[in-house]
């Protein structure tokens, strides 16, 4: 390959320029939570006295155990449900092609170009008459249906793949359209149904508005929630909110660190077939 | 429908309607299969969709009494300074969150794909994708922090000899706006990056080989081959950061909450404020629904232009 000695260099010094640039932020943050509590520290500069116990006092203050519960549950709650309901509907609109299926997929499609802020009044108001207001149902049931226009696209992709002999000679063999599902068509969409769970998962973690909005108690929140609530209540305390921000990052940049190669597939792909 | 096909007098009958009935036995199986989506999506997105609709000819504060107003909402979005500023201000994000991030990570994908290809890509790529994971709210969190006073920005201007504009750049009613841009850049340079990157290495190797053959620059390279094969993929950059940008929310109520006055507020924080503050729920669905039109009238010639030229 011709590409000069100079511009491979150049390119490598943008490239390390962009990493920096990336990465500054997250070390700023580290080195400041490491100076002592209520002091308002400079950019970069290294404490004296470095005070790791801010780490702990972080843990105590953000009670992260029961945040890392609060936001499990949450996506316990989601997750399987939104991936089963997810899979179903899309094995039927693009795999058995039922009548109406073109209809179907419009109004699925039609979703993804909603913004949840335009939803979350009516949300609100809705889950204020149906008495789930304030409750972890507050957060479950709106975020299972908002992933729907996605989770049924990426689904239909799927099956609309698959050829149709598979079921032709499952259905010569007396199968039923539940078996189709659940003995054939369900486990060859395991790499899919693998992407969106991960996809899903960091969206609750991740989510918001809907969090603030519909529940009060920070604990009861997800991840992000609880952190928007941080930083109302310790944002006199510059250290101790960089502390907390960094734990409250630690599971997902672990995550992402283990699960890298999937999780950019699963993001990429997402935004390619959305 | 088991009790019907059990009948003798089913068998009796042509194959013809034998058959139908198989055929009408799984359309209502399939559409069982649709059901459950289906319903959630229904309660918790159409009828929401429908009722922010309703809403927005009413006054009301979301309890007690509703008013008909007909269209006095949408007219006071106009009307009000603050309230129609969220949709321009959503419009000057989109120049930073979008059109940069873009732009930017085209030719930084290009330079990636040329002089970058072992680990050191592998890296970079992982690298520069890490904001994409983060809660929004941790991003601007830790921005809030380094673009105040004595945060790093202004250490590093200091450091360069820029120390005399060196401010607080969230709390300045000029800068403000182009900060919380920044931290849109932040969060979306990389995935463009990223994105564009896998695009062009599943271009054909072959259309690079030959201009490098010939000794092709990197500019010749980007305009003749890397621009017109990546249609499709900018169309989905553009889309994914043009609606993070309209439907701005997480960003901008952390790092700014739409300050100073209402220079950095957006139609997200501004729905916000209004329902949940003021109690306004016909105003604040009234932006709501020019909010999701807005985004549904930018996205499709988005989406028309990159599929048609793909094609």
């Amino acid at each position: 390959m011709k590409v000069g000695q100079g511009e491979l260099w150049a390119g490598r010094a943008l490239l390390l320029a962009l990493m920096a640039f990336t990465v500054l932020p997250f070390i700023s943050i580290f080195v400041t939570a490491l100076h002592p509590s209520n002091t308002l520290p400079t950019g970069l500069e290294w404490p004296a006295d470095p005070q790791w116990g801010n780490f702990v006092e972080a843990f105590n203050v953000a009670k992260i155990p029961t945040l890392l519960l609060s936001s499990t549950y949450l996506i316990l709650a989601i997750v399987p449900v939104s991936l089963v309901i997810s899979t179903m509907a899309g094995f039927a609109i693009g795999l058995l092609r039922i009548p109406g299926s073109r209809v179907l997929l419009f109004l699925f499609v039609f979703g993804l170009t909603i913004p949840f802020t335009g939803l979350v009044v009516p949300i609100y108001i809705l889950e204020r008459a149906m008495h789930i207001y304030n409750t972890r149902l507050a957060i479950v049931l709106p975020l299972i249906a908002l992933y729907m226009p996605f989770a049924v696209f990426w689904m239909r992709a799927h099956f609309v793949n698959m050829p149709t002999e598979l079921s032709e000679a499952a259905r010569v063999d007396g199968a039923t359209t539940w078996d189709l599902f659940w003995r054939i068509h369900a486990p060859l969409a395991r790499a899919p149904i693998t992407s969106l769970g991960i996809l899903m998962s960091i969206w609750t973690w991740n989510q918001f508005l809907l969090a603030i909005v519909l529940v009060e108690d920070p604990m009861e929140r997800t991840m992000a929630g609880a952190l928007g609530f941080f930083q109302g209540h310790y944002a006199t305390d510059i250290p101790l909110l960089c502390a907390c921000t960094i734990l409250t990052l630690l599971p997902t940049l672990l995550l992402f660190v283990l699960f890298q190669r999937q999780i950019i597939t699963a993001l990429l792909q997402g935004a390619v077939k959305g | 429908m088991v009790t019907s096909d059990n009948r003798p007098a089913a068998l009796a009958v042509s194959r013809g309607t034998f058959l139908s009935k198989r055929v009408r036995r799984e359309t209502l199986v399939g559409w069982l299969f649709v059901l459950p989506a289906l319903l959630m999506y229904a309660v918790f997105v159409l009828v929401p969709i429908l009722l922010t609709i309703l809403y927005s000819f009413y006054r009301w504060s979301g309890v007690g009494p509703m008013t008909w107003v007909g269209l006095r909402n949408y007219v006071t979005v106009f009307q009000v300074p603050d309230l129609i500023g969220t949709i321009y201000n959503a419009f000057s994000l989109v120049v930073l969150f979008s059109f940069v991030p873009v732009g930017l990570g085209l030719v930084v994908a290009s330079v990636i794909h040329r002089v970058a290809t072992g680990w050191f890509g592998a890296v970079a790529r992982t690298v520069l994708f890490l904001p994409q994971v983060i809660p929004l709210v941790a991003a601007g969190i830790i921005w809030c922090w380094l673009l105040a006073g004595p945060g790093l920005i202004n250490e590093i201007l200091r450091a360069v000899g820029l120390g005399t504009i060196a401010r607080a750049w969230l709390g300045d009613f000029h800068w403000a706006r182009p900060a919380v841009g920044l931290i849109g850049i932040w969060v979306l340079l990389g995935f463009c990056i990223v994105l564009l990157v896998t695009a062009i290495t599943q271009i054909d190797p072959s259309f690079y080989e030959s201009a490098r053959i010939d000794g092709a620059s990197w500019f010749a390279e980007f305009f003749s081959i890397t621009l017109p094969m990546l249609r499709h993929e900018i169309g989905v950059c553009l889309t994914v950061t043009v609606i993070n940008a309209l439907a701005a929310f997480d960003i901008v109520y952390v790092s700014t909450a739409g300050g100073p006055g209402n220079s950095t507020a957006v139609p997200g924080t501004q729905i916000y404020v209004l329902a949940f503050t003021q109690r306004t729920i016909g105003q604040a669905s009234a932006l709501a629904v020019m909010l999701m039109a807005l985004v549904v009238l930018v996205i499709l010639p988005i989406q028309r232009l990159s599929r048609e030229v793909a094609q």
